[in-house]
């Protein structure tokens, strides 16, 4: 008798332990996604500015302009992670573009604004890129401790769920061109 | 920590009174003032090496460069930006200290500013951050109290043989005692010297870690390679640097004593750059 409760005791203590470290796991996944939210609110703040200067001085650039507008307004309002890493990938990419255009604007380029605007928001990429790294890496903690044996067979009866990477889309990964 | 300072004075508490002599005797004066010591460096470490090497703060708009690296890949590994100082010295060299990510701070010479690329600047500032994030001064803290224990603890032995009166004793098994007397003389006598070369290879294996952590961060261990590589073909000595410090640096900045054969190499802080650099190609 008294060696099923110790059996039984050993197994229930397991459990404990395992729903403690998913648990704790899944908490670093949510605070490192809410530090990927906390750049790219640095970005979406920089951009109005970035607008607005480059207005004054690329009136031909107008579709541009609204298309960076108009990803930006998407990037605030995504939810989740899939939709935010592809709202995210495309303002990068117009971003690009919005850059590269403006290299054909001597005098926007000499603006003292929009060399800081432009080294700003080249850091904040680097950080955007940095804290996402930061999220993957805990995503990849947690899902390895879902799917070894045998926190597998738990995992279900606590109903814990894999988490997502925040991935590059395909178009991201193609080579950049840039047409003078 | 807590438990640590409870078990150590309870083992002292013990053996004392196994050994007849009042457990408030001059072991535990020493252990108070051992403890109060190692507690004190432990929690002022940042500030102590900091004013024994002469360095200056940096807010970010006196280096962007290096405030954006460090503020980077300190989100990389989702630590707190830790504080950032400048020594201002031509030989390249760092060093981080801090009792916990809260409480880090990292340092780096005006002569690693003006000599490396960004990419190994990176790699450095990434090998500091590790030793941050693995707690590596709080690991070597309590390394040092262990080692300061066992110090301790072998004198007091020795001591306790002095003042023995042997004609007390059984004659029963009294050659088995002279045996084990014996090699608890021989105990007593290594085991201070066992201790530090067992500290000296954990301080070396913290490195390695270091190195691997940092190249986990970067995702490019060529930078710290070619860093490493770059520092330790320089000529230059490190000015403010004693043999307190040296060991937190990520070279050896007497880099002129370090040895190679194996016997004093075991009293190496650091592993040597050579098998470094090979491992961080190797990945």
């Amino acid at each position: 008798m008294i060696y099923i409760l110790i059996v039984a005791g050993v197994i229930l203590a397991y459990l404990w332990f395992i729903y403690n470290t998913l648990v704790t796991a899944k908490m670093r996944v949510s605070e490192a996604f809410s530090q990927i939210d906390v750049q790219l609110k640095r970005r979406t703040d920089l951009i109005p500015n970035l607008v607005e200067t480059v207005k004054g001085y690329a009136k031909h650039e107008k579709e541009l302009l609204e298309k960076v507008t108009e990803q930006r307004a998407n990037l605030m309002s995504a939810k989740g992670v899939e939709e935010k890493a592809k709202v995210n990938n495309q303002l990068s990419e117009t971003l690009k573009s919005l850059f590269a255009v403006a290299e054909n604007y001597p005098t926007l380029r000499a603006t003292e604004n929009f060399q800081k605007l432009q080294e700003e928001l080249s850091d904040t990429e680097n950080k955007i890129a940095y804290s996402r790294q930061f999220y993957n890496s805990n995503v990849l903690d947690y899902n390895t401790k879902l799917t070894v044996f045998p926190n597998v067979f738990f995992a279900n009866l606590f109903a814990f769920k894999p988490a997502e990477f925040f991935a590059a889309t395909e178009a991201e990964k193609k080579t950049v061109e840039v047409k003078f | 920590m807590v438990l640590f300072v409870v078990f150590i004075t309870t083992l002292v508490f013990v053996f004392s009174k196994a050994l007849g002599y009042s457990p408030l005797g001059i072991t535990g004066i020493a252990l108070i003032f051992a403890g109060l010591t190692s507690i004190g460096s432990y929690y002022y470490s940042d500030k102590l090496v900091l004013a024994s090497v002469n360095a200056r703060l940096i807010k970010e708009k006196d280096n962007q460069t290096l405030y954006h690296i460090v503020e980077n890949l300190a989100i990389g590994d989702g630590l707190p930006k830790p504080k950032i100082y400048i020594i201002n010295d031509e030989s390249p060299n760092a060093f981080a200290t801090g009792r916990d990510p809260q409480h880090a701070v990292i340092c780096v010479t005006s002569g690693i500013l003006n000599k490396l690329t960004k990419s190994e600047l990176e790699g450095v500032i990434a090998h500091e951050l590790s030793h941050v994030k693995n707690y590596d001064t709080r690991f070597m803290a309590i390394v040092a109290i262990l080692v300061g224990f066992i110090a301790i603890f072998a004198d007091f032995f020795m001591r306790s043989l002095w003042w023995r009166s042997f004609g007390d004793d059984d004659n029963r098994s009294s050659n088995l005692q002279i045996i084990l007397l014996a090699i608890g003389i021989v105990f007593a006598i290594l085991s201070p010297i066992i201790a530090t070369l067992i500290q000296l290879a954990l301080s070396r294996k913290r490195e390695f870690l270091a190195d691997a952590s940092a190249a986990l961060l970067t995702r490019y261990p060529e930078g710290l390679a070619s860093a490493l590589e770059k520092i330790s073909n320089d000529k230059n000595v490190l000015r403010t640097a004693n043999n307190a410090t040296a060991q937190l640096f990520i070279i050896n900045p007497f880099k002129g004593k370090s040895v190679k054969a194996w016997f004093s190499s075991l009293f190496n802080t650091h592993p040597p750059i050579e098998e470094r650099i090979k491992i961080l190609r190797s990945m």
